[in-house]
């Protein structure tokens, strides 16, 4: 058993005007404890509504989610499972303090250890300072370190990350994504990700889960058997490159599905002209 | 965020505008060409002024139009507040709703007023009665605003950690709807304010409103002034502490 488990999974929406978007079909997954599993996949292709499943914010249709072996049937278990969202989800009439405090309340923890175990989570990410700040008060990077000390306070075994660091600026995602991967080496929870970077995705996950265009379904599964807290240096290695474009020749195909792109089908036209022409392949 | 500072000079214009109006009436009246029963001289209505302070039956026409004031808000306030969340929580009942109480607040209600004193007599109830009425409106339609404009990511937010429905409530729908509720607040209180007024300046035997007209009738237009006068020096009071308390409510981190 793992700390994740998704079985044959399926999940369609009725459309306004009569037809159905079939979203996931029949996925199962095993999310191992400890790991940190990226999802990625074309846009829209049922990523975010994977993870919403997971967390029990979204009901699946058919299939099983089980989370440290509890069934999640379209119903949050905040004691399980902590969310960072994509966009800054602070309340913004609350300070950072707040905020943290707020969600303890949400989770049931007693008042007397609110206070403590938020100051311990805004320093864990390096906010200690800004306790008091309100979030307008803050830059976009602190923002999302505010959100995930948050979800750290919660001090669930899964934390369930979509598209965490998709509203920043490059430089500040890459360096977000060295503190999430020395957090992740320190607090031994289990992390799935949506993202829809592929260097993100390499450069954080132990594996990397390529999904197909709608209806999702998985294509391959990418191991990074690399440890954690990567370093910088990761980033420019062979490795590295290999891996990114694994990844990418994996999803070529999806992305051409979802925008009806042509290079696939030049690709193919010019094998067929060299065949013709009878031209060995350059 | 940025104290809101006072701007010295916006001040002193709207400082000098207030005086230039005080100064043409007092010009005008010095010119001696203006029929006093028209417009009275500035002196004559600070002297009544000065007298009506003194009786004390300024001091029985206010109390009666402050009671009306206060029983009406909180009549308007609790139904308003109540009817707007019940509304508010619910997207159908918003969709059906709101446009029904717009299209009602567009009525004027005061063609109404006879019924409103055929039912609740000449006194204070009436008044109550029609400035609640008027009031309800600004208040339920504003509570319905804000609680249907609630950022639904942050129900999301909150229901992924574990929130009830009284929980919800407190730390998230109010917080995130207060500035629009207060804002509907106050027009609510100034509406009520304005229709009580006007209703005991229609029907009426006792407030400041039935006075202002029993002295007009009477052709007494000095005093009248003075009344009209004490009732702006109240209406900027009122306006003020309605100002006090939105700045107050919208400050706790609301900003963009």
């Amino acid at each position: 058993m793992g700390a994740i488990d998704i079985n044959n999974v399926s999940h369609f929406y009725a459309r306004p005007d009569g037809g159905t978007v079939e979203t996931l079909n029949n996925v199962s997954l095993e999310v191992r404890k400890g790991e940190l599993l990226c999802l990625i996949g074309p846009s829209g292709c049922g990523k975010t509504t994977l993870l919403n499943i997971i967390g029990g914010l979204v009901q699946q249709v058919t299939g099983e989610v089980r989370v440290n072996g509890k069934p999640i049937n379209g119903r949050p278990s905040p004691r399980d499972i902590a969310f960072v969202f994509q966009d800054n989800t602070l309340f913004p009439w609350n300070t950072v303090l707040d905020n943290i405090k707020v969600a303890l309340e949400f989770q049931g923890v007693p008042q007397s250890e609110r206070q403590g175990r938020a100051e311990e989570a805004i320093e864990a990410v390096g906010l200690k300072d800004f306790g008091k700040n309100y979030p307008h008060q803050l830059s976009g990077g602190m923002k999302q370190r505010a959100s995930l000390a948050r979800a750290l306070a919660l001090r669930t075994d899964v934390l369930l990350m979509d598209e965490p660091f998709a509203a920043l600026d490059e430089q500040t995602r890459m360096y977000l994504g060295e503190e999430l991967s020395i957090l992740l080496a320190t607090t031994n929870k289990t992390i799935v990700l949506v993202t829809h970077s592929l260097s993100e995705a390499v450069f954080l996950s132990d594996r990397v889960v390529v999904m197909t265009a709608r209806p999702a379904t998985i294509k391959a599964t990418i191991e990074v058997p690399e440890k954690h807290p990567r370093d910088p240096a990761f980033m420019a290695s062979p490795r590295f490159a290999e891996h990114r474009n694994e990844l990418y020749a994996q999803l070529r195909a999806e992305i051409e599905k979802t925008v009806g792109g042509f290079v696939g089908n030049a690709a193919a036209r010019d094998r067929q002209r060299r065949a013709v022409a009878g031209q060995a392949a350059p | 965020m940025n104290k809101p500072g006072i701007d010295w000079h916006a001040r002193a214009i709207q400082v000098a505008f207030l005086a230039g109006v005080i100064a043409l009436w007092y010009l005008v009246g010095a010119t001696g060409k203006i029929n006093t029963v028209f417009l009275p001289e500035l002196p004559r209505v600070i002297e009544k002024f000065g007298q009506i302070v003194q009786t004390s039956r300024l001091y029985e026409n206010l109390r009666v139009t402050l009671t009306e004031l206060v029983a009406a808000f909180a009549i308007a306030s609790t139904l308003g507040l109540t009817v707007g969340y019940f509304v508010g929580r619910s997207r159908y009942a918003a969709l059906v709703f709101e446009p029904l109480l717009a299209g009602l607040f567009a009525i004027p209600l005061i063609v109404f007023l006879p019924l409103f004193i055929l039912f609740f007599g000449i006194g204070m109830e009436s008044k109550i009665a029609f400035g609640a009425s008027y009031a309800f409106f600004p208040i339920a339609l504003n509570t319905i605003g804000g609680i249907s404009q609630v950022d639904p990511r942050f129900v999301t937010v909150a229901r992924s950690m574990g929130a009830n429905d009284a929980q919800l409530f407190r730390r998230v729908l109010l917080p995130a709807a207060l500035p629009v509720i207060v804002t509907g607040l106050r027009m609510g209180c100034i509406i009520a304010f304005l229709s009580i007024l006007g209703s005991e300046m229609i029907a009426g035997l006792r407030g400041l409103g039935s006075r202002v007209a029993a002295l007009a009738e009477g052709m007494n237009t000095a005093e009248m002034f003075a009344y009209i006068v004490f009732v702006i020096l109240l209406a900027a009071l009122l306006n003020t502490m309605l100002t006090k308390m939105q700045r107050r409510f919208s400050e706790a981190g609301q900003a963009p």
